[in-house]
């Protein structure tokens, strides 16, 4: 089946089956692997992307589902040499040990973000709840979306 | 320029945020395939057959294989080699591999594993580490001479019988602790291919590669030096992915189709139920001092079930063992741990190793015992605490630095702790606030027989740059990043100007696993060796260029080497250009130093790693609310106070501080991997809970002034200390709050509640 979608940034077409889960087409037709998978069925958000401006989790998602979609995957946020701001937070407040929720985790946030610019910590937290970590203990990953809150609501930026 | 001490983000941060850093489960491949496990789904069985051709013919299936087509010893295991790569004559737990199939699609894949039935004649299975001791246990390993014991040891001081006579207060209690399931967001994944010369290429999630690429030629019958085995950053890995996981079974698979890449990724109910936990255990513990709160007698007895393979839990049970009595001085013990044989979930590595346990227990018991001689806690543990030169409570003498004192001193004096009745007083309505604490430590690396040896490379490239030849594996705790501040410190370099190259058994030197709180300490102490000698050869080559004598002063600076006298430079690339190519590389060994002391009078023990000689200690404190109502243990702060010597990455420190805090509640609140009668109850993350941020408490990660002398920069580990604290502090404080004791965790609103119930 055709679908068109804007991947990215960038209209895309596929022909994948209608039935294939969104992170299987993510990192094996389209090579972005930068979307992980730690559970398959909903629990641990690794696999969030951005549809449409809301987090959704592309373990659950199937292709059919992205028919007409503004789709953002962690490659699309920044690029390596030019971060987000959330982004840069994580790397530069220690946000980032073995990484592999990360980019899920990045998403949520930046999702957040646009929701409620200035979150306390509790919000953050809260708003993050729905992605395991198992390496930080959270508390420089809120402390990064704090310090990315921040930074974003100056105009100067 | 700064770099030992300086919180350097970590040099793999920006490629992880990006969504660019390649794990193991992100290889694919042209024309690749799939290759998934059978599973026993029974936890104790003989196998009378196995139907597989039925799942041949199924369209897309290219090989079905059992244990007929390994031609290999078909067994893995570090120390004994117990369990199958796939199972021959019985099963002995549910996540036993009985097939392995290898597919061109998942789909067919997943048909192929629900074709295939196994035709089993289940036999009675032994659950419990005690019941399985008993003579009329079934048995776990009909083979085995000593029936389901896998390993025992005994250690004790003084006469522990007469002494508890001696004493004026005596507490007793049994603990027991559950399977801990390690939860690595990336689950155990590889990649191989079978080359045009036949060699195998394994891209694996692992601590462990060159001991994998052994164990892999070993268990599958195929030369060592043919297999390469690549460890890139794992997603996680806490001691889970210390040993074989998917590295033999991908072998297998690329040996039926060669020049074909195939892929392995275990889903999580798969290595949920197959992977190796944080051993259950139960302690029996009997502690006595004298009125003035001197420790005099202890007595443990500490049973470990190990399921139903080794994979080092006679080593797990030998460490724990050596921690039992803790960071003491107590001059009379008697220490007696079993590791046993069950069909439960496998027991492994998990950080901490055999510690976590232990401390559970003798950090309660030390509570309890502050309470019957109405003395403060963390006064108890002073009196008490080792200091360099004392003996601990296996009898062997502390000679590596000992900053338990000066742990518990700070904690002593922390606001937050010194204003703790205050911060109590102030619960809301239906709301009990405590405060407890605990002491902490952890031995360092492989004890005194197994030799902790790392080797590091590093090469000065043609363009000036220097490269780092990790031997040991990230996994996630930023090692990597401090190989390299370390090679910056001592080449005078800028941190941007080093390269790493990751663990790679073509490329990297042997050096260990990732594991035993060593990483750092060991391959750290063979680096500086190598960048020295790479220096020495600079700076030689530079004198040449400056026509100057031996002995000139000279210096490395940033790309650089400059002739202080007269200011004259010259460019690493130009030094480069003018050394020779085996010039540009440097390589050094460091063996970690070992006691030379014999707790024992059963050798085996020092084979299985006691005694250490170094240690990192810890003094945390919790700050708990209790809901009368529901039971439900809120943790409001967390402090951890540490000695792992001198810190060379702050940043990477508090991680480590952090994480571990965060898995150790985890463990004292909510994690409890249940299983009934060998099945799996919680095979997934909806029904085996782990923190989220909501259930993590703010943590304040202070360090002492503290240095080792033979660490690296003065470092000692920092890996495991702290998962250590969290469930003795935790429960010390719900002792604290409603005067309860929880004996079995985690401790869930259910039990709190039944306990709190019972105290009415």
């Amino acid at each position: 089946m055709k679908i068109s979608f804007i991947l990215n940034g960038t209209e895309t077409c596929i022909d994948v089956a209608p039935d294939k889960r969104v992170i299987d087409v993510l990192r094996e037709d389209l090579c972005l692997t930068g979307t992980k998978e730690a559970c398959g069925s909903g629990e641990c958000g690794a696999c969030t992307v951005i549809a449409d401006g809301e987090t959704r989790l592309s373990c659950l998602m199937l292709a059919a589902q992205l028919e007409g979609r503004n789709l953002v995957t962690i490659e699309g946020l920044g690029s390596e040499k030019s971060l987000h701001p959330v982004q840069e937070a994580f790397m530069e407040h220690g946000a980032v040990q073995c990484g592999f929720c990360t980019p899920g985790m990045v998403l949520s946030a930046v999702a957040l973000l646009k929701k409620n610019p200035g979150p306390s910590r509790e919000e953050i937290r809260k708003g993050i709840s729905g992605n395991l970590c198992r390496c930080t203990g959270y508390q420089k990953i809120v402390d990064a979306i704090s310090e990315a809150a921040v930074k974003m609501g100056r105009p100067d930026k | 320029m700064l770099n030992i001490g300086m919180s350097i983000p970590r040099l793999d941060a920006r490629k992880k945020v990006s969504g660019l850093e390649k794990y193991a489960a992100d290889f694919y491949g042209l024309d690749f395939v799939w290759a998934g496990v059978k599973r026993a789904g029974i936890p104790h069985a003989r196998i009378r057959g196995i139907e597989i051709e039925s799942a041949k013919k199924i369209p897309g299936v290219i090989n079905v294989l059992t244990c007929r087509d390994v031609k290999g010893s078909n067994r893995q295991g570090v120390v004994r080699k117990d369990e199958p790569v796939l199972a021959d004559d019985r099963v002995r737990h549910c996540g036993d591999a009985v097939a392995l199939v290898i597919a061109e699609d998942k789909m067919a894949l997943s048909r192929a594993l629900e074709q295939i039935i196994p035709d089993y004649d289940p036999i009675p299975g032994v659950f419990d580490p005690e019941e399985a001791l008993k003579t009329e246990a079934p048995l776990v390993h009909e083979d085995n001479p000593e029936k389901n014991l896998l390993m025992k040891g005994f250690l004790s001081t003084g006469c522990a019988e007469n002494a508890f006579n001696e004493c004026d207060a005596v507490v007793e209690a049994c603990f027991e602790v559950p399977f801990q399931e390690h939860a690595y967001l990336e689950t155990e994944a590889g990649w191989a291919l079978l080359n045009k010369d036949d060699r195998l290429e394994i891209v694996v999630s692992t601590q462990t590669p060159f001991r994998d690429r052994a164990e892999v030629s070993e268990a599958i019958g195929i030369e060592e030096e043919k297999i390469r085995i690549i460890a890139p950053y794992c997603g996680g890995a806490f001691g889970g992915k210390d040993g074989v996981t998917v590295q033999s079974l991908l072998a297998l698979a690329a040996l039926c189709c060669p020049e074909r890449p195939v892929k392995m990724w275990w889903g999580r109910e798969e290595s949920f139920i197959s992977s190796a936990k944080r051993h259950m255990a139960r302690l029996y513990y009997r502690l006595g001092a004298k009125s003035d709160g001197k420790f005099h007698a202890l007595e443990a007895r500490i049973y470990y079930d190990t399921g139903p393979y080794d994979h080092l839990g006679g080593v797990v049970m030998a460490l724990g063992l050596e921690h039992a009595g803790g960071a003491y001085r107590i001059p009379n013990t008697d220490l007696k741990a079993w590791s046993v044989y069950t069909n439960n979930p496998v027991g492994g590595p998990f950080r901490g190793f055999g510690v976590v346990q232990v401390t559970a227990a003798m950090e309660q018991m030390v509570d309890m015992l502050a309470v019957e001689l109405a003395i403060d806690p963390v006064e108890l543990r002073l009196r008490n605490a080792l200091g360099k030169g004392d003996k601990n409570p296996i009898g062997v003498t502390m000679s590596g630095s000992t900053g338990i004192e000066e742990c518990l001193a700070t904690l002593k004096g922390n606001p937050l702790w010194e204003d703790r009745e205050k911060w109590k007083s102030k619960a809301g309505s239906f709301k009990r606030r405590g405060a407890g604490m605990t002491s902490v430590m952890q031995g360092m690396g492989y004890g005194p027989v197994v030799p902790d040896v790392a080797n590091a490379k590093i090469e000065l490239t043609e363009g000036g740059k220097f490269r780092v030849f990790c031997g040991v594996v990230d996994m996630g705790q930023g090692n990597a990043t401090t190989y390299a501040q370390i090679a910056c410190e001592v080449l005078g370099q800028d941190i941007r100007d080093m390269e790493l190259v990751l663990p790679d058994t073509s490329k990297t030197l042997p050096s260990g696993s990732a594991s035993a709180s060593r990483t750092t300490y060991t391959f750290g102490n063979a680096l500086i060796g190598a960048a020295e000698i790479l220096k020495e050869r600079i700076l030689k080559c530079a004198n040449r260029v400056f026509m100057n004598g031996e002995g000139s002063d000279i210096a490395l600076i940033p790309g650089g080497v400059r002739n202080i006298p007269s200011g004259q430079e010259i460019s690493l690339s130009e030094i480069a250009g003018l050394l020779g190519n085996s010039e540009r590389l440097a390589v050094s060994r460091f063996q970690a130093p070992v006691s030379t002391e014999t707790p024992a009078e059963d050798p085996i023990l020092r084979v299985y790693g006691v005694p250490h000689v170094i240690f990192s200690f810890g003094a945390h404190a919790a700050f708990i609310e209790v809901d009368e109502l529901t039971g439900r243990i809120e943790v409001v702060k967390y402090i951890t106070v540490t000695d792992c010597g001198r810190i060379i990455n702050p940043q990477l420190f508090e991680q480590q501080m952090q994480g571990g805090v965060a898995q150790g509640i985890g463990y004292a609140l909510m994690e409890d991997f249940v299983t009934e009668r060998g099945f799996v109850n919680t095979p997934d993350l909806a029904t085996y809970i782990i923190p989220t941020a909501m259930d993590m408490p703010d943590m304040d990660s202070i360090t002492v002034d503290a240095y080792e002398p033979t660490g690296p920069f003065g470092l000692k580990g920092a890996g495991e200390v702290a998962c250590n604290g969290p469930l003795p502090a935790i429960a010390n404080a719900l002792a604290d709050a409603c005067g309860i004791r929880v004996l079995r965790s985690p401790l869930t609103p259910e039990r709190v509640l039944a306990e709190m119930n019972k105290e009415k």
